[in-house]
């Protein structure tokens, strides 16, 4: 059967106590989470809670104080290079400021992975960077342009484009709508959604993003008070009886996201997804 | 790994039949399949793609070669790959940008020269201009000591003097010592190895001092203004400084502008001082000629006019080096690689600069008989 269709349910990241901490200043302490094949979990915390880190210690590239962080079933914390490499080519990673390499164009930066890991010809990866620049909805020409020349919300694509270039399974969104005006960041939305059905992705987001946890996750987890304070759909997530929770949703910013999804909610969730 | 896919055409010839993974794992042995099957199977062959295990968005695109990217002449494929195939086929339907190819004729070869050509001129009018820049805003804020930047002043002057003795001394100290062995091998011929002591005198004052402590303030400080303005220039810190009512330049070049000015004479001095100092060493080590037999003839055959001679040149050095580093940091545009663009343009433009100076120098001195 198709590896690819989004089955809910077998976790693919799943963290047990998780801790982290820099010098005598403790991130997280006893963090657990699972997250499932072909959702998209959103995570919410204040600024300073440690969305980032958290992020960081799943792929690897922070070394977490305690705890085990596993990926397809394989602790994270305790495997090899090659063994690591392995991993992370499975993983998609855009960061917040897009991260591309400024002296590369967009098709040579969607290029590297692919030359790199397959060492295919110039023309095979010519072609499918200019595919990954199709699926991120950007014109054909931005594949040729640099960095410095495109727009925020484009610089995302094409982000997003070579995070895509592997074909991972997971891809790990750090505040991909932040810094974009609200008609890119809705695009922004349904293109991720768009792409999770299509392709039958995980996706793990971080946002301060209302809108985009009413619209597109299936799931969200609050980080607070060092820790996975609740992980569920929203409308449970909403209830939790925390201060913290209750300010973020109910506070008028998100009264006016959920008032807005309320009257546009059938049209978003459209069962077929593409 | 499983199986790479595979693909064939099936017996009525009008269908090829697709299996395995079709992922980018195989994507060379699949482009080949591809490449060929679609010349065998003619036109408006059909793909029957129930027996594809695996498929991601490269496998995706081979399959789509074999139907010239009908996506609905794929059949049978598992229900959650369609989604994928389409939004493939979707990204595709685009027409593909032709990468644009540098011409490398003749006619580019002499647009390059050209090229080059203005770049030098807009570089040189740029930094005249940058000059009187400065000059102008050293005179308006000359007298008024409120808007002097002390700290900021002290902070480059450690950093470009007194941080760049030791380097200074020991490079000066090494030339000089060179120098003195070169020179006595060659004087030794004549039965003049005394004249040594001249040598390493006369070319420590007027030339070596000065022209080795700038090569060594334009690779060390000059870099160094480069990236830290370009840095700030790249991540808009300088527009916000604009927007904060502040001069760029008052803030940012002045006091490393004034910096140099003071670092730059001291530094020459103790490069002077090492180089004989070298020379000196190599003499009583090799030539029996004592140091004080060393002094004292340095004592009486070299006149102070050669250390005005080489001093004077020490704070047009530093003024055109400190120029250039502050002038490379502001033409920064907003990516990493500019910084370093900039930062190696800065070091090759203040040396070729300071030798060209020197060289005016000399002919100058040389004419007015000093």
């Amino acid at each position: 059967m198709n590896a690819r269709a989004p089955q809910v349910g077998e976790p693919v990241i799943r963290i047990r106590g998780l801790r982290n901490q820099f010098g005598a200043q403790v991130v997280h302490d006893n963090l657990d989470l699972d997250v499932h094949r072909g959702e998209i979990i959103g995570v919410v915390g204040g600024s300073g809670s440690g969305k980032s880190v958290l992020l960081r210690s799943i792929i690897g590239l922070g070394r977490p104080a305690a705890g085990s962080v596993q990926l397809f079933g394989e602790e994270v914390t305790r495997l090899r290079d090659a063994e690591r490499a392995r991993l992370e080519r499975r993983c998609g990673v855009l960061f917040q400021n897009g991260a591309l390499f400024s002296s590369l164009t967009v098709a040579e930066n969607i290029g590297v992975p692919l030359v790199e890991h397959h060492g295919l010809d110039k023309a095979l990866v010519a072609r499918l960077a200019a595919l990954k620049v199709g699926l991120v909805g950007l014109p054909p020409e931005a594949g040729a342009k640099y960095p410095s020349q495109l727009s925020g919300g484009m610089v995302k694509r094409a982000a997003l484009a070579r995070s895509l270039a592997l074909d991972p399974d997971i891809l790990f969104l750090d505040e991909p709508t932040a810094g974009l005006d609200p008609i890119g960041a809705a695009a922004f939305d349904q293109l991720i959604l768009t792409l999770r059905d299509s392709l039958g992705l995980t996706v793990f987001l971080i946002t301060h993003d209302l809108d985009t946890l009413y619209t597109i996750c299936d799931r969200v987890a609050v980080l607070a008070h060092k820790r996975i304070l609740v992980a569920d759909a929203l409308d449970v997530v909403e209830q939790a009886d925390d201060p913290w929770v209750r300010d973020y949703f109910q506070g008028p910013r998100g009264r006016a996201a959920h008032a807005a999804v309320a009257r546009s909610r059938p049209a978003l969730h459209d069962p077929a997804g593409t | 790994m499983a199986e790479a896919g595979t693909a064939s055409i099936a017996q009525d010839g009008a269908r090829i039949v697709a299996r395995g993974d079709w992922t980018l794992d195989h994507i060379d042995t699949l482009a080949d399949l591809a490449r060929t099957l679609k010349r065998r199977a003619g036109a408006g062959a059909r793909v029957e793609a129930a027996g594809v295990a695996r498929l991601d968005t490269a496998g995706a695109s081979m399959l789509l070669d074999l139907v010239d990217g009908e996506e609905a002449r794929v059949e049978a494929l598992p229900a959650g790959a369609r989604g994928l195939l389409a939004a493939v086929a979707r990204a595709q339907a685009g027409p593909a940008a032709a990468p644009a190819r540098p011409d490398r004729g003749f006619v580019a070869a002499v647009a390059q020269i050209g090229a080059s050509l203005e770049t030098f001129w807009h570089n040189t009018t740029a930094l005249v201009g940058f000059i009187g820049l400065i000059l102008a805003s050293i005179a308006r804020i000359a007298l008024r000591p409120a808007r002097w930047r002390v700290t900021s002043t002290f902070f480059h002057i450690e950093q470009t003097g007194f941080n760049a003795l030791p380097i200074v001394a020991l490079l000066c100290f090494l030339v000089g010592a060179v120098v003195a062995f070169l020179g006595a091998t060659v004087l030794k011929e004549f039965g003049a190895s005394v004249f040594t002591v001249e040598l390493v005198g006369y070319s420590f004052l007027r030339e070596f001092g000065v022209l080795l402590t700038a090569i060594m303030v334009a690779g060390r400080s000059g870099s160094a203004f480069t990236a830290q303005i370009g840095s700030m220039k790249a991540r808009e810190e300088v527009d916000a400084i604009r927007t904060l009512g502040l001069q760029p330049v008052d803030v940012l070049v002045i006091p490393r502008v004034i910096a140099l000015l003071v670092a730059m004479p001291i530094l020459t001095l103790v490069g002077m001082l090492a180089g004989i100092v070298g020379g000196g060493a190599v003499c009583a080590l090799a030539l029996d000629i004592s140091p004080t037999m060393f002094i004292t003839r340095l004592h009486e055959t070299t006149t102070v006019t050669h250390f005005w001679v080489g001093m004077s040149k020490a704070p047009i050095f530093a003024f055109l080096i400190a120029a250039i580093g502050c002038l490379e940091g502001f033409k920064v545009s907003g990516s990493a690689e500019s910084v370093g663009t900039h930062t190696t343009s800065s070091v090759v433009q203040a040396i070729f600069v300071v030798i060209l100076v020197d060289a005016l120098a000399a002919i100058f001195f040389m004419e007015i008989n000093l």
